[in-house]
């Protein structure tokens, strides 16, 4: 957990979250998420075995605090003029991206 | 420029409700005063993004029409009220603080605001934030930072920094913000206003911009309890657009609070009263825990030892959500699409890299390494396991006491550009409400005295999940003590 994030690894995780990096910016992250990876490292000193990962508080919650599923009824949803007016770019019925397979 | 002071008290909520009932206040005199202060001020303030006017002085006027004609009035009837711009409003820009959602306006309204409407409120303006909430100073808003309004040197707190500063500089009569590792709270205990963390689940996430989907809350600020009290009852309750909302019903809370503090139990856990508490912080705290002794509280210590792994946890789980929620802001739906777009994945890229800020990409970046192949385990396991330890540490303490009070933040307000360079800094400023955050228990924010120079001190009263009534009283009894 302590093992020293490279360059190498800070551009592949970028590349993984779509993010481009500069170059200068490459050196900050590396910079600050060692730092804080050190920082979180000490989350070792905790032995865990046995303990149940919690994802979610609503397990721990009472009958009463329980969250509820909806009944699966088909409702209008919104209005697709309106969505496709937000867009960069549509045809009007679809959202329009770049060529996704380079030839 | 020179430090300056804007804060000015608003008239209360039911004094303000009870004029318009009777007709010697305008609810579109009232919103049109609003405005008149908010272009005088907001300039040196940064507070507001954007005035939706006309849907504003319409609403007012139907108000007017309604007290008019005495037709039954809603609870916030002509309430000139703020949103937190991570908050949808149907037609009203929309950014989140953030470039890469610049001329956005969404289709729909979040349920909260939409609440608040219905029970007559009349919506000012949008709000200026961290970047997708991810902030403790409102240093990280594409838009400029917010200034305090107590010293203008000094940040207003983060990420809902406007919401706070709305209030105490009188822009508008309350607030809503979003806290998901303090984002409320804090504010309100730098800028001295009342801030609330409801419990996870109270008031529906259904139109607030995702940061981290297990943590985030909606809740309000107000000037005082009451007032907090009152715009939690209409903006709680379940609603079917989201899934983890509380069918749990919503007591009168403003009435609730008005029950007392006498012979309520109240925890001290030594653990928020240890290194880099500031000397002044604790010892307005100290008499605030004072006062509630005199109000006829017990007092007693409570443990809550694994305290010190909360931010760890917190920025683990918090960052991993976020990788996975900003994974929509890609250039085709909304927002930012870069004109260097030549392919789909160069547009991703692109437009993410032009389009977010420097701390957002920061915690994506943290997020996405957290968990990714051969470390998920390691890291983002690990934090939900002790994630766990945490919330049952809350359960036991509250088997033992009713409330737990602490201080919000470890320090004032710092000066802004202190701690922009370091965000391991910034983030230890979340240190006493990042824990609450991960066990999912409500809590508010009480003005609780300032330090020598003025600047103030929040206490943080904290209870079980679904118990905000109780944390209502509390904070009510710290308040009436006026320290």
């Amino acid at each position: 957990m302590s093992s020293k994030v490279t360059v190498e690894d800070v551009e592949r995780v970028a590349e993984l979250a779509h993010l481009k990096l500069k170059p200068e910016e490459t050196a900050g992250m590396l910079r600050d998420l060692n730092a804080i990876l050190d920082y979180v490292a000490e989350l070792n000193e905790l032995d865990t075995s046995g303990v149940a990962p919690l994802a979610q508080v609503g397990e721990l919650l009472d009958a009463n605090g329980r969250g509820v599923v909806r009944a699966d009824v088909q409702q209008p949803s919104l209005d697709r003029a309106e969505v496709l007016s937000q867009a960069p770019e549509t045809d009007n019925i679809f959202f329009k991206v770049p060529k996704v397979i380079e030839r | 420029m020179s430090s300056e002071s804007y804060v000015e008290q608003p008239q209360t909520l039911a004094g303000l409700r009870a004029g318009i009932a009777a007709g010697t206040t305008r609810a579109t005199d009232l919103a049109s005063s609003y405005y008149e202060r908010i272009e005088k001020i907001n300039p040196r303030l940064n507070v507001y993004l954007s005035l939706p006017k006309e849907r504003a002085l319409e609403q007012a006027a139907r108000v007017d029409a309604a007290a008019a004609k005495g037709d039954p009035l809603g609870p916030l009837a002509g309430i000139p009220v703020g949103i937190k711009d991570v908050l949808v409003v149907k037609g009203a820009p929309a950014t989140a603080g953030s470039k890469i959602l610049q001329g956005y306006r969404p289709p729909y309204d979040a349920t909260a605001v939409q609440r608040l409407e219905a029970a007559g409120a009349v919506l000012l303006g949008k709000i200026n934030c961290d970047e997708f909430a991810m902030g403790s100073s409102n240093e990280n808003s594409a838009y400029g930072p917010v200034r305090n309004p107590v010293d203008t040197d000094r940040v207003p707190g983060g990420s809902s920094g406007g919401s706070a500063a709305a209030v105490a500089a009188n822009l508008a009569v309350a607030t809503l913000g979003s806290d998901t590792g303090g984002s409320i709270r804090q504010p309100a205990s730098f800028c001295g206003v009342v801030g609330v963390l409801p419990t996870y689940g109270r008031v529906s996430r259904y139109g607030l911009i995702a940061f981290a989907s297990s943590l985030d809350r909606v809740g309000p600020f107000a000037a005082n309890v009451r007032d907090a009290a009152t715009l939690l009852g209409v903006i709680a309750g379940h609603d079917p657009k989201d899934a983890t909302s509380s069918p749990a019903p919503v007591p009168d809370y403003a009435a609730e609070s008005d029950k007392g503090a006498q012979g309520l139990r109240i925890g001290v856990p030594a653990e928020y009263f240890a290194e880099g508490l500031d000397p002044e912080v604790r010892a307005a705290i100290e008499k605030g825990i004072a006062a509630l002794q005199a109000a006829g509280c017990t007092v007693q210590p409570v443990s809550l030892p694994n305290t010190k792994y909360a931010v760890p946890v917190y920025y683990l789980i918090a960052t991993a959500e976020a990788s996975a929620n900003l994974a929509r802001f890609d250039g085709v739906r909304y927002g930012h699409r870069s004109a260097d777009s030549a392919t789909l994945s160069a547009m991703y890229s692109h437009s993410r890299d032009e389009g977010f800020g420097a701390e957002v990409k920061r915690r994506i970046l943290l997020g996405t390494y957290a968990l990714s192949a051969g470390y998920y385990d390691a890291y983002y396991g690990k934090a939900q396991q002790v994630r766990r330890l945490l919330a049952e540490e809350f359960l036991r303490a509250f088997a033992q006491v009713d409330a737990i009070v602490t201080p919000t933040a470890p320090t004032p307000a710092f000066k802004l550009g202190e701690k922009t360079g370091d965000p391991l800094a910034m983030y230890l400023a979340d240190i006493y409400t990042v824990t609450a955050s991960l066990s999912g228990i409500c809590g508010v924010t009480v003005p609780c005295g300032t330090t020598n120079a003025g600047l103030p001190v929040g206490m943080q009263v904290l209870a079980a999940h679904l118990n905000e009534s109780t944390a209502f009283r509390v904070a009510r009894a710290v308040e009436a003590a006026d320290l």
